[in-house]
């Protein structure tokens, strides 16, 4: 009798359930029951993903290669330019005879790339600074608020308009001066929140702890302005897109014959009464993926935040 | 009443929903009550704006203001950009022109039809000297301003000696460069304006004396720069060199033209109404003019069609189709004396080299682009200066085309091997859906034909572009130039070694020499033999690389009367006339 | 008197806080190249030169920053190189009722819209009504008012003929542009609402006035509005500030002569002190919005005080 007994079943699930779990594993748990979110998330992997990729697909035209005779063709055909060159349009050609669904794709890879990374840069900036900001108050608070107010007044434009002679019309100078912009409002809203959190008793009970301001901002009260934050970002992405969209209205943004979903759907959305495809297919796509992210943003909310468990 | 007791009962409700279950969400006890009164105030609120709004909507008519403004007999023209100034010594721009046109009255008028003939202005008749260096102008006795004030000779060379006063650095004052000594004046190497070629030898007789000859004069004084201003008026809000007092206010504006200004609302309107001093007022069919500076040419294009004005500046490119094919009567395409360009920057580069800008040229597929992406009509220019249409008229030498093969050639002749070899540059354009689209298709073309692999496109803010050209601080540039009066001189002279509209850094003595062997002549044929050497010096070398020579496209309402086809699209108000079709 | 003491404080911080923008303002619009001057045809050198002289342009910077000063506060802004004719007081006295007028009632729209919508969306969360809510509030935020405005003209104006497609004077535009506006701002504010809303309606004193039997409207509007109205609040001030110096691209679109346009134009043509000047008025805007907006926020919450 010295070998040990076989683990039964009911062993095994009574080790399982004292194993417990992370709030993160809560967190996803929860949103993978959420089933919107879920569909938004795949929604948008997909479209990060095609825009990633795209260069190395073979198959899809150039997306900056010019045949104005072939301008303006309809979804599904195939044609053949002057030149003798074979192109399969599968969405349509643009106004210089562009392949309009590799225009979006290309333009995908600027405009996901510029929103993320501005909404990054605002996002850390912001976040850390309206949190001191709110937690120290007092005349630190003034200062910093009323420094924030400072630079909501400057002149966006000239500050651009500058930067761009300075450096050039380069991508990575469009991010910051975005990013530089909507920090601003980033870091009223959590100051507000903190505003509120910071005389509430969980406070109280971490300085009587004894635990120092840093580790309270950062432990304590930042995680529990998820919640506005988070949707906050999922509103800060489509701003910073429009953003873009809007300095290349004004010449600022990127550069032709490159693309961005902004630029395309300006383009179409000049030429809306005669060519409605320049408009509505980058339109959708933008659209899906600002409702993906919305989605997924509220469904990251619901999962986080450990008020709203329903056990 | 009804409110409250609802309430009530889903209180009650909550209450024993509550104690069934102490696990309730919170989440159901607002579920329950969604058929209750929850739903209902936020719906009856809702529901009284929605009918409140409908009401208002039905109840408004919107009126037909172009029917009411034919009626009227207010023209109402889109005109590009807000005016910077209505002072005629302070503007430059085409748009800001038309309403000077209509405020001021110069020496010689514009045909209502023809370029060719001279209708009289202010001066009823005028004659030159053999050689043309001297021109005299005889002022009819009963022109006036709009207060009254009779217009003397005197009046215009007060006018000329503000606009060549240095002081007030009048944008536009090279073009009484014409007038001896005037240039001189203006560049303060003299300070003595009686030097400068303008007497008035009494009221009503006006000598203008030239640096040299000029027989296409009379075609010169009819622009802007040359129009008179009214002496009191100016010095009573500042002095005569002033370029910022109140004295072009509506109520403080005097001029000559047919109509004065009534009304000035910046970004919203420029109004004029009819002068009842003007001369020939019978004549005049209006009553008035509305000037739009509407710059948005899709909102302009918007307004148009929902029947807010007359005319539009300009016509965006995609809609130049669904006009043609739907209402082709109103769209107009009219040859218009300018041309579309890039500039080379011939100081620095790979476009130092003749060769390589050669290769440039003929890559350039000219009907491509006309067809397809302007696609106004316009004509692919073979030259520099656009070819005239009447007879005996200028015609630039034949030197401009697209010839890929050539092309290739001269690239290897500037040394290199292949396109790929050419080191980057980069085109500048200023900020505009048409420029961009030109620069896009041009680029491809250089990638494609060429091989060039390393050209970029740099769209530059109005500013900095204006800033980086003046400073020769590009590799090629977009440019586009409208002639000031009709003579290919106008085009020609801004590639004299350092004017200030060459901006290319080139410089040719042959070139220069050959220009002013021709301002000698004044024999029309020999000068117009003269200058098409001097051409073809220009294409030779090619600075410029032309594309296209210009059409005015825009749409015009049914109701505008006797608006004819101009080279220069400078049209006369006092003969237009609005009516209606019905 | 705590209160008076606030404010007499803030006041003088945002007196200095205009300082510095008017300083930092004047000084970065000279660093960007190109100047006032610069024409459509090339304007020779001693032409330019001699304009600088005329408007005082050639004193060192500081001199010329004094000189400046010193109008302001007696409430001349300076001319305007772009407009020669009027003052940049004239021209701000023109715009401005322009874009009041658009400003304010897109707000309200926005604000009528977005907050109803907000809470419902809360109250129903994640049912069909919320998901369709949102969904409409995200088509809101996506469409870029470029593609909303010309929309709307092109089916409201000339479709439907019930409004002027362009133009003030004379025109039903505003209406659409204040729609146009508006509706961007509404779906903004109602994500917000939503959003603050739900994490105020977990808080146990909500549970409490529930567990209570408080009615439940009476629980949405007396207990939880004024918390979750808060992000709200603090958007008020960056909103309105948008909405009167960043309707630039509506303007144009509607063909309204407001202050949007000349932020921009002023800008692109180098006018100085017209930038300046639409700075120093949008500036004093938004100072005075976070005044209110933080006493309001106060007002809301009393946990907050004025001063920790």
């Amino acid at each position: 009798m010295t070998t040990p007994p076989p683990i039964s079943a009911v062993e095994h699930a009574a080790a399982e359930i004292e194993r417990g779990s992370s709030l993160g594993r809560d967190a996803w748990y929860r949103l993978q029951k959420n089933k919107l979110a879920m569909i938004s998330l795949w929604i948008f992997i997909i479209i990060t993903i095609a825009c990633m990729v795209v260069p190395f697909f073979p198959g899809i035209p150039n997306p900056n290669k010019t045949y104005p005779d072939l301008k303006s063709m309809d979804a599904f055909q195939s044609a053949v330019s002057k030149d003798g060159d074979k192109i399969f349009y599968l969405l349509g050609s643009d106004y210089l005879g562009r392949d309009i669904f590799s225009r979006i794709l290309y333009g995908g890879r600027v405009s996901l790339g510029v929103g993320f990374l501005a909404t990054l840069v605002s996002l850390t900036i912001g976040v850390i600074y309206g949190a001191v900001a709110g937690f120290i108050g007092g005349k630190l608070d003034s200062a910093m608020m009323r420094v924030v107010d400072i630079l909501y007044a400057l002149p966006f434009l000239i500050i651009v308009i500058i930067l761009t002679t300075f450096f050039g019309n380069k991508l990575w100078l469009l991010f910051v001066c975005i990013g530089a912009v909507e920090w601003l409002t980033m870091s009223r809203i959590v100051r507000g929140q903190v505003l509120s959190l910071k005389n509430q008793e969980f406070v109280e009970a971490a300085r009587s702890l004894g635990l120092s301001n840093w580790r309270i901002i950062i432990r304590h009260l930042i995680p529990n302005t998820v919640g506005p934050v988070i949707v906050y970002t999922t509103l800060t992405v489509p701003a910073v897109m429009r953003l873009e969209a809007i300095l290349s209205f004004l010449g600022l943004g990127i550069q032709p014959p490159n693309s961005s979903w902004g630029s395309l759907i300006k383009e179409g959305a000049d030429r809306m009464v005669s060519d409605q495809a320049l408009l509505i297919y980058p339109s959708i796509v933008f659209a899906a993926t600002l409702f993906a992210l919305n989605f997924l943003g509220d469904g990251l909310r619901d999962a986080l935040d450990p008020k709203t468990s329903k056990d | 009443m009804k409110f409250r007791s609802t309430i009530q009962q889903s209180d009650k409700l909550a209450c024993q929903r509550s104690e069934d279950s102490r696990e309730a969400e919170p989440e159901d006890s607002f579920k329950m009550n969604h058929h209750g009164m929850f739903a209902n105030p936020t719906g009856l609120v809702r529901g009284i704006l929605v009918l409140a709004l409908a009401a208002v909507l039905v109840s408004c008519e919107k009126p037909d203001r172009i029917k009411e403004a034919t009626k009227n007999k207010i023209l109402r023209l889109g005109n590009g950009a807000e005016p910077k100034a209505l002072d005629p010594h302070l503007v430059s721009s085409v748009g800001d022109s038309n309403i000077m046109r209509a405020l001021f009255e110069g020496l010689v008028i514009n045909h209502p039809s023809s370029d060719s003939e001279h209708v009289p202005g202010v001066a009823k008749s005028w004659d030159a000297n053999a050689d043309f260096t001297e021109w005299t102008f005889h002022l009819r006795d009963n022109a006036k301003w709009s207060n009254g004030d009779p217009v003397t000779a005197h009046d215009f060379v007060y006018s000329y000696n503000r606009i060549l006063h240095p002081n007030i650095a009048s944008p536009y004052s090279s073009m009484l460069y014409f007038l001896k000594n005037g240039e001189a004046y203006n560049k303060s190497e003299i300070d003595d304006f009686s030097k400068v070629g303008v007497k008035a030898v009494d009221d009503h007789t006006l000598v203008c004396t030239l640096e040299d000859p000029a027989p296409y004069f009379p075609d010169v004084v009819k622009h802007t720069t040359w129009l008179p201003v009214h002496k009191a008026t100016i010095e009573k809000f500042g002095e005569m060199t002033d370029p910022f007092t109140l004295w072009q206010r509506p109520g403080n504006h005097v001029g000559n033209g047919a109509f004065q200004l009534t009304g000035w609302r910046i970004n919203d309107y420029v109004k004029v109404r009819k002068n009842p001093h003007y001369w020939d007022s019978e004549t005049v069919k209006l009553n008035g003019i509305d000037f739009l500076p509407l710059d948005n040419t899709f909102t302009e294009e918007r307004m148009f069609r929902d029947g807010l004005i007359h005319y539009t500046y300009v016509l965006p490119a995609n809609m130049i189709e669904v006009y043609r094919e739907t209402q082709p009567e109103i769209l107009r395409v009219e040859t218009y004396a300018g041309v579309y360009f890039f500039r080379c920057n011939v100081t620095r580069g790979p476009t130092k080299d003749k060769n390589f800008r050669k290769a440039l040229s003929l890559a350039i597929d000219q009907e491509t682009i006309v067809k397809y992406v302007t696609m106004g009509g316009q004509i692919p220019a073979y030259g520099f200066v656009p070819p005239s249409e009447a007879e005996g008229g200028y015609v630039p030498p034949n030197k401009i085309s697209f010839d890929p093969e050539k092309a290739r050639e001269y690239l290897k002749a500037a040394g290199y091997e292949n396109g790929a070899d050419v080191p980057e540059f980069t085109i500048i354009i200023n900020t505009s859906e048409a420029h961009k689209s030109i620069a896009e298709s041009v680029q491809d073309m250089w990638k494609t034909h060429l091989g060039i692999e390393n050209v970029r496109i740099s769209n530059q803010e109005w500013k900095v572009f204006q800033q980086t050209v003046q400073d020769i601080d590009y590799d090629v540039s977009r440019a586009g130039w409208i002639a000031d009066y009709v003579d290919p001189n106008t085009f020609l002279s801004m590639w004299k070694t350092g004017d200030s509209n060459n901006q290319t850094g080139w410089s040719s003595p042959d070139f220069d020499r050959l220009l002013k062997e021709a301002a000698q002549l004044s024999d029309i044929d020999a000068r117009y033999g003269k200058m098409k050497e001097a051409e073809n010096v220009l294409l030779e070398e090619l600075p410029v690389l032309p594309v296209y020579w210009y059409t005015r496209v825009y749409a015009l309402h049914p109701d505008v009367q006797n608006w004819n086809p101009l080279l220069l699209d400078n049209h006369n108000y006092k003969f237009i006339d609005l009516k209606s079709a019905d | 008197m705590e209160t008076v003491r606030y404010i007499v404080s803030r006041l003088l911080q945002s007196l200095f806080a205009l300082f510095c923008i008017i300083a930092i303002t004047f000084f970065i619009a000279r660093l960007a190249p190109g100047g006032p001057f610069l024409d459509d045809k090339a304007v020779p050198e001693h032409l330019i030169k001699q304009m600088e002289v005329n408007y005082g342009l050639d004193k060192p910077l500081v001199v010329q920053f004094a000189k400046y000063l010193g109008k302001l506060v007696q409430g001349d802004l300076g001319p305007s190189f772009g407009n020669k004719g009027f003052t940049v007081n004239d021209i701000i006295a023109q715009g401005w009722p322009v874009s009041a007028v658009i400003g304010f009632l897109g707000l309200a729209i926005a604000l009528a819209l977005g907050i109803p919508v907000g809470i419902i969306a809360a109250s129903r969360r994640n049912t069909n009504v919320d998901y369709t809510l949102m969904g409409v509030a995200m088509l809101g935020i996506c469409l870029p008012t470029f593609v909303i405005g010309p929309l709307l003209g092109l089916f409201f104006g000339l479709k439907l003929d019930w409004f002027d497609v362009a133009g003030w004077e004379n025109s039903s535009a505003w209406i659409l542009a204040s729609l146009t506006l508006g509706l961007y701002y509404a779906a903004y504010i109602a994500r917000l609402t939503r959003g603050s809303m739900l994490d105020v309606l977990n808080q146990d004193y909500i549970r409490t006035a529930r567990a209570k039997g408080v009615a439940p409207l009476k629980v949405l509007f007396k207990h939880a509005f004024r918390g979750g109205i808060s992000p709200v609040v603090a958007y008020l001030g960056p909103a309105l500030a948008g909405l009167i110096g960043g309707s630039f691209v509506v303007e144009q679109i509607f063909g309204l002569p407001g202050l949007g346009q000349h932020f921009v134009k002023a800008a692109t043509n180098r006018d100085y002190w017209l930038i300046n000047g639409t700075v120093t008025v949008i500036a004093v805007l938004i100072l005075a919005m976070n005044l209110v907006v933080d006493l309001i926020q106060v007002w809301l919450d009393p946990r907050r005080k004025l001063k920790s």
